[in-house]
């Protein structure tokens, strides 16, 4: 057994751990956080995203007690009914889900991806990786959330809400998603 | 909660019969879903839990001959081991019965655990209760089976000669004809004759099975998404013997479901069978693996299409036959020339199905069972007749369109697929494309045009609801029905909405409980439809009463008026005549001094049910004897194919389909899209690869089964015409399925004009294009 503190969403808790407990575990089995969600426990649809200092990092696999101390954010953590986050608010706008089983890994990989960009980080189809400001166009979204499936196939509803909270796109800011004719 | 503006309407002059329906909605459980709030199975803490994990046998047939469980059991926090040695008697499943759809639940005849033979490579052959997840699967991992083997037939490809024609039955579609095809076929001046295949596929919903168990005594609740807690609850009660009432199975949010939890599978019964054995509280969450080797999915499928036409493109002879598997101990075949029975006007068709029974995993339905593959090999036909031909696949189809039934002669509902295809054909720019192969280009990427055609079924259940009316305004409505991802319950909330003339704020629906009357299963895309014609009932019954309440009173406006002379609208009832005379049914309630009036479709008794379910079904027979009610659409996909590479992309999508009545754009829109997105991925990626010598599947994960990412897909535009069906109430058919259907050979059709090769076997990797 490990000690860890353990500090999600602005509160600490101290938790006994077995070692070989994931943090994707520690937060949905000892925290009861369980907005975080599990796909896959093997790294492979990112239904169990969270930010980490406000890196998105897949939770199942990160082990427990290597986060002692970090700043961990849950989806739980990004807003509540009543007061959501904006992107929690655009991906209803814009129908980003439908199940709701990928959409917490989603938001949390929105969130890290938005301060990615915003940070200068270029991706496999950056034009110019050198440029400081590339515009964060669909098909940069697209490379970016690639990593977090979804089987309902809620895409085109996550990039617009993704471009809508980026101020990146008129088009997604003013039409209703669902016209679409 | 967000909330779309336009609710916040002003009072109109005239009540309108439809505020909430065809609006876009948002939906109810947003909130809940993007704040990590709504529970799903593996959510949910209950006191004293313990944790199972499975054991999986390695052959594929055979008998269990030695368990050695004792490192498992001395592993810590470990409670039990359980096997065909130890664990307790269940009741063996009942054998099918068309007067008991509940009898369909189970996904394989296994008795699990109370037997020592071995049916598939993965079957579960022993169960491990601890109290961790992860000390539950280290000790599953340290339990030491041997079996005696037995000879098995695990090769789909190679058990082809085996395939036995099937015999239609009322839940099985078997050989049907009309004309003399063969014949029709050797006289044709032109024919095509090809054979299609697809592999196994697997649904892969997001949310990998899991089941809560609680024993109380004899009581039983269970926690598990289910597409139809129904059936679970009954199959639950059967198995362990207690009574139906005591059963309750709660699955208000389930994680996808695509067909993988319409049946209840190895997981559901052992963790409940866990429970008993232990006396704890147990809860089982699948791996992914563990679901691939205990969920069956889609059937592999070979298949022939021939197609024999005139010069000028008239059908003569459409045959389809097709060859799908079920396992030894259950599955389901998949009826592959469904659409072909119905989407050209051939005067000679010869459909037939057959299977071929093999010692694996029993198939289950996904996503369009029948059509989503079924559809590949035709509409491939049909563009490699267009083709041959010389013309233009669209005007071939359009030249085919059926006015009637090609089978029977029989109408159809409605249908216009013309105009599906018209204005598809507008938005797309269809006329843009030069007909020859290879023939347009951009730089390294060979561009390629294709259509196909959309179709399914939908079907209708009987479902029973509960329509409460308080004295404040608000209205709760209950149905048993199931949240999978469509939208259900917002779509229920704008039907009640505008059926009681109330905001849609006023409306709460409760779901998935089995204590709410009886919901239909989420599947055959049929359950908006189904609960939203019990939900009319039962708001007209509504209406009725409290209208019989108002009359009661001598100071009320809607004193000697009938029903039929009111309009419902303003949260209350008023003349249709005269729109300011009228009471809001707050008034009405509290002068009668009630505080609810609640109304129920049918009945919770046993004999209501019967009844009802005979009516439902006695309808469903009349309907189908009087019409075929399809939905259709129109594919439009381009695709990018590297010359060097092989690589496919697909670059534009457009589908425009014709669904009937949409009662909220916003999420049929999606779940249209979604269909298609996996239909993308049934063309280009997706394979369950099974080892023919051992029956053992050998990517059970998603890091080897490709679903499409982002990075795959372009935007996925989606139309439909919104032409109410007349022959359902509000018009409503359904739109769960139809998406997926047409879209694999869509892909394929355009990948033969980009490239001049036809790929007949899904899917179209890159490999088969070099
Ligand atoms: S659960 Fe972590 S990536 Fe799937
Ligand atoms: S919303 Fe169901 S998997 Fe994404």
């Amino acid at each position: 057994m490990a000690e860890v503190e353990l500090r999600v969403n602005g509160t600490s808790s101290r938790v006994q751990l077995d070692p070989r407990v994931s943090l994707l575990d520690a937060l949905r089995e000892r925290l009861r956080l369980t907005g975080t969600k599990k796909g896959c426990d093997q790294g492979a649809c990112g239904a169990c995203t969270v930010l980490v200092d406000g890196e998105r990092i897949l939770a199942c696999l990160a082990l427990a007690v290597q986060y002692g101390g970090r700043e961990i954010t849950t989806v739980e953590g990004l807003g509540r009914p009543g007061r959501l986050h904006p992107l929690q608010e655009a991906f209803i706008r814009f129908d980003g889900f439908q199940c709701g089983f990928c959409t917490s890994g989603q938001i949390c990989s929105a969130v890290g991806m938005l301060a990615e960009h915003r940070a200068g980080v270029p991706s496999v189809v950056t034009p110019r990786l050198a440029a400081t400001a590339t515009p964060l166009s669909e098909a940069e979204i697209r490379e970016r959330m690639s990593g977090n499936l979804c089987r309902c196939g809620a895409y085109d509803g996550i990039v617009d809400a993704i471009q809508h909270v980026a101020g990146v796109d008129d088009r997604a800011a003013t039409a209703e998603p669902a016209a679409d004719r | 909660m967000t909330r779309a503006p336009e609710r916040s309407r002003p009072a109109p002059p005239t009540p309108s019969p439809a505020q909430a329906v065809g609006r876009p909605l948002d939906r109810v459980d947003g909130p809940a879903k993007t704040a990590g709030l709504a529970r799903y199975t593996a959510d949910h803490h209950v006191p004293d839990l313990a944790h199972a994990a499975l054991v999986h046998a390695t052959v594929a047939r055979g008998r269990i001959t030695g368990l050695d469980t004792a490192d498992a059991e001395a592993v810590g926090g470990v409670l039990a081991v359980l096997t065909h040695h130890n664990a307790p008697r269940m009741t063996p499943p009942a054998p099918v019965s068309a007067l008991d759809l509940s009898t369909l639940a189970p996904g394989t005849t296994v008795d699990y655990l109370n037997t020592d033979r071995v049916h598939w490579n993965g079957q579960p052959v022993a169960v491990v209760v601890a109290d961790s997840p992860d000390t539950a699967r280290q000790a599953a991992r340290l339990v030491r089976v041997t079996y005696e083997v037995e000879p098995a037939v695990t090769d789909f490809a190679a058990a082809q000669d085996d395939a036995v024609p099937l015999r239609g039955t009322l839940l099985v579609l078997g050989e049907e004809r009309t004309g003399d095809a063969e014949r029709a076929l050797a006289t044709a001046p032109v024919v095509v004759d090809h054979r299609y295949t697809t592999p196994a596929q697997s649904h892969h919903a997001m949310e990998p099975h899991a089941t809560v168990a609680v024993w109380n005594g004899d009581r039983l609740t269970v926690h598990e998404g289910s597409q139809d807690v129904d059936w679970a609850r009954r199959h639950l009660a059967r198995r362990f013997g207690v009574p139906l009432a005591g059963v309750r199975v709660l699955s208000p949010h389930v994680g996808g479901g695509f067909g993988g939890k319409a049946p209840v599978w190895a997981g559901t019964v052992l963790t409940v069978l866990a429970a008993r054995a232990t006396g704890r509280a147990v809860r089982m969450v699948l791996s992914r693996e563990d679901v691939i080797r205990t969920v069956g999915g889609r059937t592999p499928t070979v298949q022939r299409v021939a197609l024999g036409a005139q010069r000028d493109g008239t059908l003569t002879a459409l045959l389809h036959t097709g060859v799908s598997q079920v396992g030894r101990v259950g599955g389901t075949p998949e009826p592959v020339g469904s659409q072909s029975r119905h989407l050209y006007a051939a005067p000679h068709i010869w459909i037939r199905h057959s299977t071929t029974t093999l010692d694996v995993l029993p198939t289950a339905h996904m996503r369009a069972p029948g059509e989503a593959v079924g559809t590949f090999a035709l509409e491939s036909a049909v563009d490699e007749l267009a083709v041959a031909l010389g013309m233009d696949p669209v005007e071939l189809r359009m030249r085919n369109e059926p006015d009637r039934d090609p089978l029977d002669g029989k109408r159809f509902s409605r249908r216009d697929l013309r105009a599906a295809y018209a204005r598809g054909a507008e938005r797309f720019g269809w006329a843009e494309r030069t007909p020859s192969p290879r023939s347009m280009r951009d730089g390294h990427w060979l561009v390629g045009r294709g259509v196909a055609t959309a179709f399914h079924l939908p079907v209708r259940l009987p479902a029973d609801v509960t329509v409460r009316l308080r004295a404040d305004g608000t209205v709760l409505v209950r149905c048993a029905f199931h949240e999978i991802g469509v939208g259900a319950a917002t779509a229920q909330t704008q039907v009640a909405a505008d059926a009681l003339g109330v905001p849609v704020e006023a409306v709460t629906v409760e779901h998935g409980d089995t204590e709410l009357p009886v919901g239909p299963q989420a599947g055959g895309s049929g359950q908006t439809a189904s609960v939203a014609t019990a939900l009319l009932e039962a708001c007209e019954e509504l209406k009725r009463s409290v209208l019989a309440l108002a009359r009661r009173s001598p100071s009320s406006p809607l004193r000697g008026r009938r029903l039929s002379e009111l309009r419902a609208g303003r949260g209350g009832l008023y003349r249709a005549d005269a729109p300011d005379r009228g009471e809001t049914y707050g008034v009405i309630l509290t002068r009668a001094g009630r505080a609810e009036i609640e109304v129920r479709t049918a009945a919770g008794t046993r004999l209501g049910r019967t009844l009802q379910q005979a009516r439902a079904a006695a309808g469903w027979f009349r309907d189908r004897r009087r019409w075929v009610r399809a939905v259709t659409g129109a594919h439009f996909c381009e695709v990018r194919v590297d010359e060097h590479t092989g690589e496919v992309r697909v670059s534009r999508w457009l589908g425009v389909f014709d669904v009937g009545r949409v009662v909220n754009p916003k999420t049929a829109t999606s779940q249209l899209r979604g269909g298609i997105v996996m239909g993308i991925g049934a063309a280009l990626s997706e394979e369950t690869l099974v080892d023919p010598r051992t029956g053992r599947t050998v990517n059970p994960g998603l890091a080897e089964y490709h679903v499409p990412v982002q990075a795959d897909l372009p935007r996925i535009e989606v139309d439909y015409l919104d032409e109410p069906d007349p022959t359902t109430p509000l018009g409503l058919l359904g739109v769960g399925e139809v998406g997926i259907t047409g879209v694999a050979a869509a892909v394929a059709n355009a990948v033969h004009h980009a490239t001049g090769v036809r790929v007949r076997d899904l899917p179209v990797t890159l490999d088969r294009l070099l």
